[in-house]
Order: C-alpha cells, then structure tokens, then sequence
C-alpha cells in the first residue's frame, strides 16, 4: 500500500515537472530546462516516450530471461513470469509507438515514415503479437510454455540483427544526436534528473504491475488445480 | 558416432524426399501457388512501367509467401500421419532436425531457382545488372530462408492453427534476412560491383550460421513435447 502511495506521488511530480517546467535559452533557476535546438517544447517527450521505450525493451527482456529459465528447470512459475512480462510489454510497446508517432508528426511531419527505430518497435510489437498468438493456439499447459519460450528465444535472437542491418537500409533520424552531442549530453542537471527519475518512475511501475500479474496468475493455477 | 550421425540424417532426408517425390504435394502446390501469384503481378502491373528497384521487393515476396506455404508440410505432415512416435523411437532429435532443415533447403532451392528464372522471364523491366551479386544473393538467401523456416514449422506443427499461424511466427524472425536480401537485390539491378554487397552477405551468412545453430539447441525442447 505505501509503494502503491510513493509510486503515485513520484509518477505525479515527474509528469508536472516534465510539462509544466518552462524551457529558457539560458537557465539559471532550478526549474528551467535548457533549450535544445530543433527540438523546443518537443523535447518534453523524452520524459514519458525513452522510458516507455526502455519499460518495453526491459519487459521483453525479463521475459526471455524467464523463458531461458523454464526450458532449463521447467518450473511453472517461470512460464507465468515469462508471459506476464510479456502481456506487460505489449502494452508498454503500444504506447511508445503511440507517444512516438505523435511526437514524429510534430517533428518530422508525419506520423509514421519508417525511421530505424520505428521499425525496430514495429519489429518488437510483431514478435510480442506473434508470441501472444502461438500462446492461444496451443492447448496444454506444458506443451504452450515450452513452444512460446523456444519461440521467445528464437526471436530474441533474431531482433539482435537488425542492430547491425538498420543502419546499412536507412539513415536515422531519431533525434538522440540532438541529445547527446559529441559524447556530451546537452540536458542540464534539472532535465536529467527529471528524465533518470522519469526512468526510475516507470521501471518501478513496471514492476509493481508485473508482481500483480504473477500474482493473478499463480491464484489462477491454483485454482484450476484444485478444480481438477 | 559421426559417421553414423551423417548416415541417419542422409537416411531421414531420403525419407522426405521420397515421400515428397511419391505425393508431390508440395511441389504441385507450389509451382501453381508461383504461377498464380506471378500472373496476379503481371495482370496489376499491366502497361505501366515499374523500377527495378520495387520488382526487387516483389521478388521476395513471392519467394517468402510460396515458403511460407510449401515449407510448413516437413513436421506438419509427420503429425497428420502419426508417425511423429516412430521417428521418436527410430532417430535422435539432432539427427530429424537437420534431415529436415536438407530437405527443406533443397525443396526451396529447387523452386527458388523455379521463380527467379520465371521472374526474369515474363516480368518486362526486371534486368539484373551484376548476375554475380544477384545468385549469391539467391542461394544465400534460399539457405537462410529454410534455416529460420524450418524451427518455425516445428513449432506450429505442435499448434491447432498451422496454416494461418505458420507466416505469423515467421515474419519477425525473417524480416532481417528480407530487407537485407531486398537491398542486396537491389544493388544487384543498379549494377553496383561485388565489393558493395560484402557487407550483406555477411548479414546473410551469420543469420543463417546462428539461426541453425540455435535450432539445432532449441529443436530438441520442442520435438520432444
């Protein structure tokens, strides 16, 4: 209950600081957000949109991590943790790509033109939409967690190449060049506080609401056991 | 022990072969499923000019959705006929997955070969400007295709909708492999020297090098279920 009350006041001052703090030429106090050039009132995205980029990435993740786990001991917990984080990031995915497009129709005039990192998130929300699609389609328990956990991998191991075939198909315009200049990150220390506690936030609600699902699902189990 | 590993692979890929060569299901099926796509390209292209450039894509798309209908049978048609607790007893679970991952570079080999040829043939505007690029680019891209085609075809064999599901679990996987074949296909059709296209065939090699050898590890886990 305390978490639950510490994550809603955290969350609540990172989105009113992220919106309400104005962006200046040259900040001096506290509260002021140093303008990046190109970007202006746009760059307030990199609060909510990188960490729900980073939620996703992490959740896919944790999720092949647990499916590693279950082919090596076959524990059931490991299945339920493995799609939950799963059920997790297809959701964390859907409103990065959201938040993204709309941002990308502001900066770069339409919502969607296949940018590297747009395909790559379009990539991730394939392979989470497939995943959920071998899931419903098996039927015992066993046999569904071990095909979607082979198939986890499989794709895990797969979405690793397109670190090295984006670059040779389009160029990119993903504006981290605009953040980080030459090694250097043009964020004053307002801004980067805002963005790690922002990271910190959302990593945190990500793993409240992935205790709640291995939950629900653990009670679930156990109830259809004993109704067998 | 390695010898008579290579001998029980050759022994299953035999099996394959002859029961393919027996019903011809696949390869009927899949000489109509080329020519009906290609005609249905043809009628929509009409008199209009295209680039090259996007027959290029076309090209693979072809390619990707007649494997996607041919490819799925190897496990598939093993689970249909019972035999699956035969293959158990008879052959360990490295030596079937690799008698089918033959079976199945050989089956999309021979129609690769089949669609290329009839592409360059009946498509007006699709000239190959370096042949070098563009049969290195087919053959590695035939051996990556059936690399990544085969595991998936052992997954959703073991699911209740094969043939719906069978392009759905393949898409992400294979997307890499497609956009790098289609960018080296298209080098191909600008003309550009060999030297240009290393970089993709690299791409291709690896994928297909740890895509085998991660199915080789994962074949196990599912064909045992």
């Amino acid at each position: 209950m305390l978490f639950k009350l510490i994550l809603f006041l955290w969350l609540s001052l990172v989105i009113v600081a992220g919106i309400s703090f104005p962006i200046t030429m040259n900040p001096i106090h506290w509260n002021e957000l140093p303008m990046i050039p190109g970007l202006e009132d746009k760059a307030r995205i990199i609060f909510f949109h990188a960490p729900l980029a980073w939620v996703t990435t992490l959740a896919f993740l944790v999720s092949l991590f647990h499916a590693v786990r279950y082919l090596g001991k076959k524990n059931f917990n490991d299945d339920i943790r493995s799609s939950a984080s799963a059920g997790l990031g297809i959701m964390f995915c859907i409103l990065a790509t959201v938040t993204g497009s709309f941002w990308a129709k502001f900066n770069w005039g339409s919502f969607w033109n296949w940018d590297p990192r747009e395909t790559s998130i379009f990539v991730l929300l394939l392979i989470y939409g497939a995943y959920f699609a071998l899931r419903s389609s098996v039927e015992g328990e066993e046999k569904r967690a071990t095909l979607s956990a082979v198939y986890a991998v499989i794709a895990g191991v797969t979405a690793l190449f397109f670190i090295f075939v984006m670059p040779r198909i389009v160029e990119g315009l993903h504006p981290n060049e605009a953040i980080i200049v030459r090694g250097r990150i043009s964020m004053n220390s307002t801004m980067l506080i805002i963005f790690l506690c922002s990271l910190v936030g959302y990593t945190a609600l990500y793993m409240w609401l992935l205790r709640l699902r291995v939950r629900i699902a653990q009670l679930e189990f156990q109830l259809l056991e004993k109704g067998n | 022990m390695i010898r008579s590993t290579i001998a029980s692979i050759l022994v299953i890929f035999k099996k394959d072969l002859h029961s393919e060569l027996r019903t011809r299901y696949a390869l009927n099926a899949l000489l109509m499923f080329v020519i009906t796509t290609l005609s249905i390209i043809l009628f929509s292209i009409g008199n209009e000019s295209v680039s090259p450039e996007l027959l290029a894509g076309i090209l693979w798309v072809i390619v990707f959705f007649s494997s996607m209908s041919g490819l799925s049978r190897t496990f598939i048609s093993e689970e249909e006929k019972g035999t699956v607790l035969t293959l158990h007893l008879l052959a360990r679970p490295l030596t079937i997955y690799y008698g089918k991952l033959i079976f199945n570079t050989i089956l999309l080999f021979s129609f690769n070969i089949f669609t290329v040829a009839l592409f360059l043939i009946v498509v007006p505007g699709f000239t190959v400007a370096n042949y070098g690029i563009f049969t290195i680019t087919i053959i590695l891209g035939t051996l990556g295709l059936a690399s990544a085609s085969t595991i998936i075809a052992a997954i959703i064999a073991k699911a209740n909708t094969k043939g719906t599901l069978y392009p759905v679990l393949s898409f992400p996987i294979l997307l890499p492999l497609l956009l790098t074949l289609i960018n080296a296909t298209k080098l191909s059709v600008d003309g550009a020297v060999l030297a240009d296209a290393i970089g993709e065939f690299r791409i291709m090699i690896s994928y297909m090098v740890v895509l085998t050898v991660i199915s080789s590890f994962l074949f196990e886990y599912i064909w045992k279920e």
